[in-house]
């Protein structure tokens, strides 16, 4: 393709001198439009971060600003490392996060791959299964927990009809084993459909064309799913997961209005406990700390991931 | 239609249907029962078993929109009788109202500012876009990772030197520094999304064009941005709902001026717990937008992500 007959006229014209002379050059466009994003992302995103690097060797506190702050080396970040509680809370995090995308990745396929069928209808389907992806968390958060009430909740009200438990005899937020579970499955309730709609788009990239080859050597269908479907959809299914992966990583908004951490601390995912120690105990500094550590974390596995997708990729 | 050997049975499509419908239906239930608690009374909403039959009511959304005050029976009485609809609801509560909620101006904060970074980022993130895909930008990849990086970083850890640089710079609080804060943290995804989309369109079309004589700004929007509408819609469609919906920037950095609906919604109290009709209600009419949104648009959302995919 790199060489159809328009490339082929394009190579042979000369740099067009009209164009040198009423258009900017190509470098210069390139700089004028990629300026302003990446100005804007160093002042909003990049100057804070280094800021926050800076403050995480203090012992500053925001709400005693006249208070000088002393520059206090790496003890922040060893106080963190050798502190169990943050152990706990990583740990709660991980859980979160594996069931979720888990359970996204199975539902958000499977849903994918029924909806290419093409049957009658799928287009309202699909938009009503897409919904939850647009609401807000924090609203979607704070309405599960009217769901998720002992009795007078639809969702126990549900699970009781369905399986003959009593709906008052369990508490999914006030539970310390289905708490992790409540924000599973509203998590997954809100996001499966953000999986479905990439995976959907990795589906109708693969030309027909692939199977009718396949249908002439005379593959079966298990066959052809796992060595067209599965290999054509996995790069869409990664770049899926990474977002999720990221984005449930820091998750706050659902979390903090679902259970709030609680009960106890067995909710308690990084963000939570991070706002804790940064807008209730404010110790600025040493959550500055804590979220350096959380940053080069994610960074650091988002980093072998695109590695690992991009190999995928150029397969 | 013509004869094909990937086409799935009539069987296949009516069993994927019968799935799909079903789990619709499970998703849908509880944003139903949303909408439904919002025409509930209080007493309805926490009745056991959960009613499914029951009188509507608009008493939700009045107590969403009013702050109201407990009055003795006197006072009622010695007000006369009730001139409005809502009065009647009120009265019928043995309250009166004292004065509007904050509820409006919090909507209202959030289409100025919805609105507004999705335009900016927009802008900012088709421009970058075009040039990721078009030219020989140095350190291309390691740009693009950049920008993907800066959605990394959990709200919270950079909420505190934002919340002191916007204090400097007279930001804090304001309309103008949520617009610049969510175009900041939405350009990653625009940026990524947009290329994608534009990477897809053939280049053909625009050397085409410049052979035609067009600069490469005239080429860029008479042939690549109608090309990437589709895109560029959907694209906005992400935007506007994540900063419709963003919580923890908001309950952070905001408090009064330009605090925007999600923060304000869970706060949303009656006289004895939670007022769950008016929680309802207010959830509801902040949800409309969204869905109406994404019905319309539904052709060039659900195409518009495939659209990028698609092989040449």
């Amino acid at each position: 393709m790199t060489d159809t007959p328009i490339t082929r006229v394009a190579k042979a014209t000369p740099e067009p001198v009209a164009r040198r002379i009423r258009g900017l050059s190509d470098r210069a466009i390139a700089w004028i439009f990629v300026a302003p994003t990446l100005f804007l992302l160093l002042a909003v995103n990049i100057f804070p971060l280094i800021w926050t690097i800076r403050l995480s060797f203090t012992d500053f506190r925001v709400n005693r600003p006249n208070r000088d702050a002393e520059w206090v080396g790496l003890e922040n970040y060893q106080r963190i490392l050798s502190d169990s509680d943050i152990w706990n809370t990583m740990q709660a995090t991980a859980h979160f996060l594996v069931w979720t995308i888990v359970l996204q990745v199975l539902i958000g396929f499977t849903l994918a791959y029924l909806i290419n069928k093409k049957f009658k209808g799928n287009d309202l389907w699909t938009t009503i299964i897409v919904l939850p992806m647009m609401l807000s968390p924090a609203v979607v958060g704070n309405f599960w927990t009217f769901l998720y009430q002992p009795q007078i909740g639809l969702f126990n009200y549900a699970v009781g009809f369905l399986t003959g438990v009593d709906p008052a005899s369990f508490s999914m937020i006030g539970d310390v084993h289905l708490a992790p579970w409540s924000i599973v499955i509203a998590d997954t309730w809100m996001w499966t459909p953000f999986v479905m709609l990439i995976c959907l788009a990795g589906l109708r990239s693969i030309p027909d064309s692939i199977y009718e080859a396949a249908e002439c050597d005379r593959a079966s269908k298990w066959r052809q799913f796992w060595t067209i479907t599965v290999p054509m959809v996995l790069p869409f299914l990664m770049l899926a997961v990474l977002f999720r992966g990221i984005e449930n990583f820091k998750m706050f908004d659902l979390v903090v209005q679902l259970t709030g951490g609680g009960p106890g601390s067995v909710t308690e995912v990084t963000s939570i406990n991070l706002k804790r120690e940064a807008f209730e105990k404010w110790r600025t500094g040493y959550s500055s700390a804590y979220a350096v550590i959380l940053f080069v974390t994610v960074f650091g596995l988002a980093s072998i991931y695109v590695k690992a997708l991009n190999k995928v990729k150029q397969r | 239609m013509s004869f094909s050997v990937t086409a799935p049975s009539s069987r296949t499509k009516w069993f994927a249907g019968i799935l799909v419908v079903g789990y619709a239906i499970i998703t849908i239930l509880p944003l139903l029962w949303i909408i439904a608690t919002g025409f509930k009374s209080p007493s309805d909403a926490i009745a056991y078993p959960p009613k499914i039959v029951f009188e509507p009511t608009l008493e939700g959304y009045v107590n969403l929109f009013t702050t109201r005050s407990r009055a003795t029976e006197e006072t009622l009485e010695a007000m006369g009788p009730p001139t409005t609809w809502y009065d009647r609801i009120v009265r019928d509560q043995n309250m009166i109202i004292s004065g509007p909620s904050r509820y409006g101006e919090r909507f209202v904060n959030s289409v100025i500012i919805g609105f507004g970074s999705t335009f900016l980022c927009m802008i900012l993130g088709t421009a970058a876009a075009y040039a990721f895909s078009r030219f020989k930008v140095p350190l291309k990849d390691d740009l693009l990772f950049f920008i993907l990086s800066t959605r990394m970083m959990p709200p919270i850890a950079v909420a505190i030197p934002i919340f002191l640089m916007f204090r400097n710079l007279g930001l804090n609080d304001t309309h103008l520094g949520m617009i610049l804060l969510y175009t900041a943290v939405n350009l990653s995804l625009s940026v990524w999304l947009l290329k994608g989309f534009i990477d897809e369109i053939p280049v053909e079309y625009e050397e085409a064009a410049l052979i035609d004589g067009y600069t490469r700004f005239q080429a860029f929007y008479k042939v690549v941005l109608p090309q990437a509408a589709t895109g560029i819609a959907s694209t906005a469609i992400f935007c506007l709902i994540f900063a419709w919906n963003e919580y923890a920037f908001a309950v952070l950095l905001t408090s009064g001026n330009a605090q925007t609906a999600p923060p304000f919604i869970p706060t949303i109290i009656g006289v004895s717990g939670k007022d769950w009709p008016a929680v309802a209600a207010g959830a509801t009419i902040f949800l409309v937008p969204v869905m109406v949104f994404t019905i319309l648009l539904r052709k060039h959302l659900l195409r518009g992500i495939t659209f990028g995919a698609v092989r040449k």
